[in-house]
Formats: structure tokens, sequence, C-alpha cells
């Protein structure tokens, strides 16, 4: 609320700066981890099909189409939401849980 | 039985469902063996749940704005991710994902990591800033954020172009499986799949739809996993197939190569015996069979699709916080992984229980006439889902000899594996429940964004909240007729048209979406501009590749938004650089947006 009371400005906008930066290189982290699993490995499907990384048995690029990334995706939005709600909770920027 | 608050009865309310809904599978069963007709089972299973999803959507009937644009805001998080799944997952994932990876292998499944991939894109550069700006519609967004008309109406432009692309396909699909569960003719069951879409979404607009589509995320996820780990168990398999299949996997590419896939080619004039629409396996099961910029380019423009469809991204308008959206979007991929982690499971024991001669079920290398006498070979060619022809005429079937249509993968291995006929009925009814919750969320944010964004915010600002609920209903009754008509002619299958809606979303609003957060110079001409140009060169470039250009760069009619989202790119930036800065309110806004604390951009009603 008191956000907006001008006064506060100049103090608040370098804390919300802050903030944004924090955000932004969570979000770099994050889309770098997905280009990895989601565009990266596969200019490499062939390499991966010989590879003698089997896992549970799978061929490596046959386990990384149906379970490998897909399954990484999964994981890496709850870290990524955590991380975030980390930083918003480390400036003040958390809701109120009636919001 | 249920005291206190709607919301909080959430758990209690939709586990007895689920149980209700178990114990009608076992009477069905118990109805099997006492001599009730498959026909009979097929109708119940699907005349049931239908009638469950619309008693729903009328007790959440609604006459409030913001109960009807995004559900009241109340929506918990994993039941957000739920409905999110259903809404997500159409026709097209139930039915035709698992026989497009029985058919194409490893170049399929480029499809499961777009299709999933995408999420990452939704949960960190822009769900949570949309929930925060409190908008009803994503043109809303677009709306307020860039400022004027112009941009508002071009993000319902791209909206109607990309949804109604997609929600044809998913009433084909409702058409599909009422017309073969309910015996009537397609061109009649397209309109009863209309009506009981209609009968979710009408009365209580987002509010309805999110309830039924929790119910039908249920069904469809019963439906799916339960032959699954049926078959493998059947099979000796393995008791938990996603983890257990790999000796299978092997297994398929030893029989490939006894059998001599890919070596034999069928002739021209052979192929044409085999009916439109059905296909032979081609292409290994688990090999790297296409090049890695094929495979990349359609996850890529899968990816970006998924992050600009305004159905899914509206669902995430309806948590409580932005903190709830963040993390709904986490549980949604969830519950999405839950079946595309299942269907190359399903593909490989479908393909297994078909090709190996060490299986009863096995057909291939048995003699033609043995396979013509079987019961369900007979239904499925009957269906036009199944053929097999003597090509070289040596009385054998052979591999190549054998045709199914994508479909069967899904409908028809239960009974070729051998279960019991009350499958075969709950895997309709869960794929009439994926269509459905599908085809419910892309026609409410279509009439949603013409009544809201057209009529209330620039035809009429004045109209009262009953007059504006009434348009918002009209529209939804006249987008759903007007893509049951176009169902009715049958001019593209399921799958193309649903990769389509992804490009065209790509090509016109990723950009102006993530850009609308991310960069604060991003203006309203720029934003104009990359939205139309976006679309405009997108469709150029589909239309002409359909008319026999070659393209460039490898991009191919499935991918055309990579062309689309760059022209988009481009020419936002440029235009914005350009043309002048966004004011100052504007600059505050998207301040305020990128922090999650705080009150929304629109107000509650709005």
């Amino acid at each position: 609320m008191f956000r907006l009371l001008t006064y506060r400005e100049g103090k608040k906008m370098s804390k919300q700066q802050q903030h944004w930066e924090k955000t932004r290189t969570l979000l770099f982290i994050t889309l770098a981890i997905w280009f990895v699993f989601s565009i990266g490995i596969f200019f490499f499907g062939a390499e991966m099909e010989a590879s003698s990384i089997r896992p549970l048995g799978y061929p490596l690029s046959y386990y990384m189409t149906c379970q490998g990334s897909l399954g990484i995706f999964v994981v890496l939005i709850f870290w990524f939401a955590n991380r975030q709600e980390k930083i918003d909770e480390e400036f003040g920027y958390t809701e109120r849980e009636d919001d | 039985m249920f005291k206190g608050k709607f919301i909080d009865n959430l758990p209690k309310i939709y586990g007895t469902y689920t149980g209700g809904f178990l114990v009608f599978i076992i009477l069905m069963a118990i109805a099997e063996q006492a001599g009730m007709s498959a026909k009979l089972i097929g109708i119940f299973f699907v005349a049931f749940t239908v009638l469950i999803y619309a008693l729903i959507g009328y007790l959440s009937r609604t006459m409030q704005t913001d109960a009807y644009y995004v559900a009241g805001r109340q929506v918990p998080t994993v039941f957000n991710g739920m409905a999110t799944a259903a809404d997500w997952m159409s026709g097209a994932s139930f039915v035709a994902m698992a026989g497009g990876i029985y058919f194409k292998g490893y170049g399929y499944m480029a499809l499961l990591v777009g299709w999933t991939g995408g999420y990452v894109l939704v949960a960190s550069l822009l769900a949570p800033y949309l929930r925060k700006f409190g908008c009803y519609t994503v043109p809303d967004f677009i709306g307020t954020r860039y400022g004027g008309n112009l941009a508002r109406l071009s993000a319902v432009i791209v909206l109607t172009v990309a949804s109604f692309t997609y929600v044809t396909a998913q009433i084909n699909a409702t058409g599909t499986i009422a017309s073969v569960a309910l015996d009537i003719p397609f061109n009649i069951a397209v309109y009863v799949g209309l009506a009981s879409i209609l009968m979710c979404s009408m009365l209580g607009g987002m509010r309805a739809v999110t309830w039924t589509q929790v119910a039908q995320y249920i069904v469809l996820i019963i439906a799916y996993l339960l032959p699954v780990f049926w078959i493998s168990n059947k099979m000796g398999a393995g008791v938990f197939p996603h983890l257990m299949l790999a000796d299978e996997v092997a297994r398929i590419a030893e029989l490939e190569a006894q059998f001599g896939l890919g070596e034999v080619k069928n002739s021209a004039a052979d192929l044409k015996q085999v009916p439109k629409g059905l296909a032979g396996i081609t292409k290994a099961h688990s090999e790297v069979n296409t090049t890695p910029w094929k495979f990349i380019s359609l996850a890529i423009c899968m990816m970006a699709g998924t992050a600009s469809l305004p159905h899914v991204m509206m669902r995430y308008f309806t948590t409580p916080s932005v903190k709830a959206a963040r993390r709904s979007v986490g549980w949604s991929l969830f519950f999405i992984f839950l079946l595309y982690s299942s269907a190359p499971m399903l593909a490989t024991l479908s393909k297994l229980s078909l090709m190996d001669p060490n299986l009863a079920t096995g057909i291939i290398g048995k003699s033609i006439t043995e396979v013509q006498a079987i019961d369900w070979y007979q239904n499925w060619n009957q269906a036009n889902l199944m053929f097999v022809s003597d090509f070289n005429g040596n009385g054998t079937l052979e591999l190549n000899e054998f045709f199914m249509g994508g479909k069967a993968v899904v409908l028809a291995t239960p009974e070729i594996a051998g279960l019991p006929y009350v499958i075969s009925g709950l895997v309709a009814a869960g794929g009439m429940a994926a269509a459905m919750s599908t085809a419910d969320g892309l026609v409410l944010a279509i009439s949603n964004a013409l009544s809201h964004d057209i009529y209330y915010k620039m035809i009429n600002p004045k109209a009262e909240t009953a007059k504006r609920l009434i348009v918002a209903r009209v529209l939804l009754v006249l987008i759903g007729f007007a893509g049951a008509t176009i169902a009715a002619l049958e001019i593209q299958g399921i799958l193309g048209s649903v990769i389509w809606a992804f490009d065209f979303a790509m090509s016109g609003l990723f950009f102006p979406l993530v850009l609308g957060v991310w960069w604060k110079r991003a203006n309203a001409q720029g934003a104009v501009a990359g939205m139309l140009l976006g679309l405009i060169s997108g469709t150029a470039y589909l239309i002409a590749v359909r008319n026999g250009y070659p393209g460039f760069w490898g991009v191919t009619q499935l991918t055309f938004g990579i062309i689309g989202s760059l022209v988009s790119l481009v020419s936002m930036v440029v235009v914005s650089l350009l043309t002048k800065a966004p004011d100052a309110a504007t600059q505050r806004m998207v301040d305020e947006v990128r922090v999650p604390s705080g009150k929304t951009i629109l107000g509650k009603q709005h």
C-alpha cells in the first residue's frame, strides 16, 4: 500500500530495482536449464542413442524424450517457484494470504 | 455431509466423486459379466459422465462478472493445476498422441517435449505477472498495458484465429467419439458434442468450466492410466510400465529387424487399396529417425505456442494470488506429465502386442485368413480403423501389410490385448472428457474476448453487468455453432489443426505478451505491428508452403510460427524504438506488475 506514498519513492525504487535484478537473474538461470533440456540435448540425438548411459535400461535419446526432459521441467518449475518466493520474501513483497 | 464453504470442501467433494466414478466402473464390469451388450456399456459411460458435467455446470451458474470471467479468483493451486491439465490435454493428446508415437517414433516425440517445456516459459515469463495484472482476458492485458483499442483489437484477432482453429478440431473429436459410442452419424454427433460442451460453460462461464474441468481430468486420467497398467501387467511386461519397459523397447527393435522393417516398400498401386487415414509402421520405434533441426524446430513452436495460447493463460487468472498462480503452473505440468509419460508406454505395449509372435495377441507372421477372422479385427475394420491385405500373395501377414488409424492405438489396444469391454467404454468416456474440457476452455476464451474486450471495452462501456453476461452467453453459443458447422465439414485432421493453432498463437502473441512484462520500452505501435505483421507473415508462409513453395531454413507448414514470431519480434522492436516511449504512467504500471504484493492493476470487478 504505502509503496505509492511519494516521500518513500526514491528509496522504494532502488529496493524494487534490486528485487527485479534478482528476479531477472533467476529467470536467466531457469531459462538456461530449460534450454539445455528442451533444445540443447536434442542437437545430439544420435550421440545420445549411441551413449552407454541408459537410464532404467532405455536408450538415452528415447528416455529423455518420453520421461527425462518432461520430469526435469516439472521439478524445474517448482524449484523456480520456491526461489522466486524467497526473493519476494527477502524484499517484503510477499502477498497477504487473504489477498 | 459437506458443511461450510464450497472451496474448503473441495478435496472431500472430488474425493467422493472419484470414489463414485470407480464404483460406476465396477458396476459396469458386473453388468458386462451379466451380459450387458458392449454398445449399451459405451452409451452408459458417455451419457453418465456427460450428465455429471452438465450438472456441475448447472450448479455453478452465476450472474457476477468476476465469477463468470475468472471463477471469482479463488481456485486453489492444486485444483487449478488439474483444471489446466484437462483444459490443456485435448482430444489430440488423449486419442492421437500415442498413435503418433506408434507410427513415427522419436521424431513425433518432439511434441511431448514441446507441450511440456512450454510450461517453464509460462511459469517464468508470464503467468504470475498476468495474474498480478488482474485482467479478465489476454487481450485485456494487451489493451491495458499498451493502451488503445487498436492493440486490444489486434490481440482479439490473433486470439480468435488461433483458438478457433483449435476448437474446430476439438468439436470434431467430441463428434467422433459421440458418434462411435452412441452409434449415431457423425454430422449429428457433432451437435450432440456441442450441446454437451455448452451445457458446461453457458450458465457459469469460467466458474462452471473450472469445476467441470477438474471432474473431467479425474475421468480422463483414470481412463488413460488404468489400461496402460493393466495391459503391462497382463503381458508380464512389468507392474510399473514407465520404469520397466526397457526390455520391451529393445524387443521391438529386435522384431523390427526380424520382420524387415523398411526393407520392403509397398507399391503405389498397393497403397491405393488402403483406406484413407490408415498407416503402416514405417519408422523404427526407438531409433533417432529425424534431423536435430526438424525435432528442435517443432519443439520450439510447441513451447512458444503453449506460452501464447489464451485458453491456457486465462486459467492462471483464477488463482487467489500471484504465488498460487506460479505454483499452479508446476501442478498443471505434473498432472500433464502423468498422461504424457504414459503415451509412449501405451504405444510400446500396443505395438508389442500386435508384433510379438510369442504373445497370443501377435498377428504379424500369422496367416491372413486367420487374422481376418479375429473378432476385434472385424470390428475395427468395419469402423475403418484397421486394414490388412496380402500384397505379396504369400498368405502370411507381413509388417508392411498391416494398417491402422492413429486413433486405434488408444481406442482399440484394450480390446486387442484382451481386456474386458468395460475398459473400452471407459476409454471412450476419457476421450470425450479430454476433448470437451479443451473445447470448453477455447470457446470461453473466444467469447470472453469478444464480449469483454470488443463489446464492453470498445462498443458499449456503459453496459450493465446483466447485459454484459447475456452478450457473453449469446456469443458463446454462436461461436460454438460456428465451430461445429466447420467441424462437420471435416476439412482438416485433428492433429494438424492443433499444431497450426500453436503456430498462429506464437506468431501473433508470444513476443507482445513477453515484452509487455519484460521490456518497459515496448509501446502500443510496436505491439500492434508485432501482432499483425507476425500473424500475417506466418499465415502467408503457411499458405505459400501449402501451395508448393519449398520454404526456407527447413521451416514446414507445421513450424511456420518460427517465421511469424521472428517477424513479430523484429517489427515490434524496430517500431517501438522508432516511436515514442510509453508514458510515465504506463512505465509505473509495468513496475507494479513486477512486484507480487499489493493491489492488482485492474480492479476486482471491471
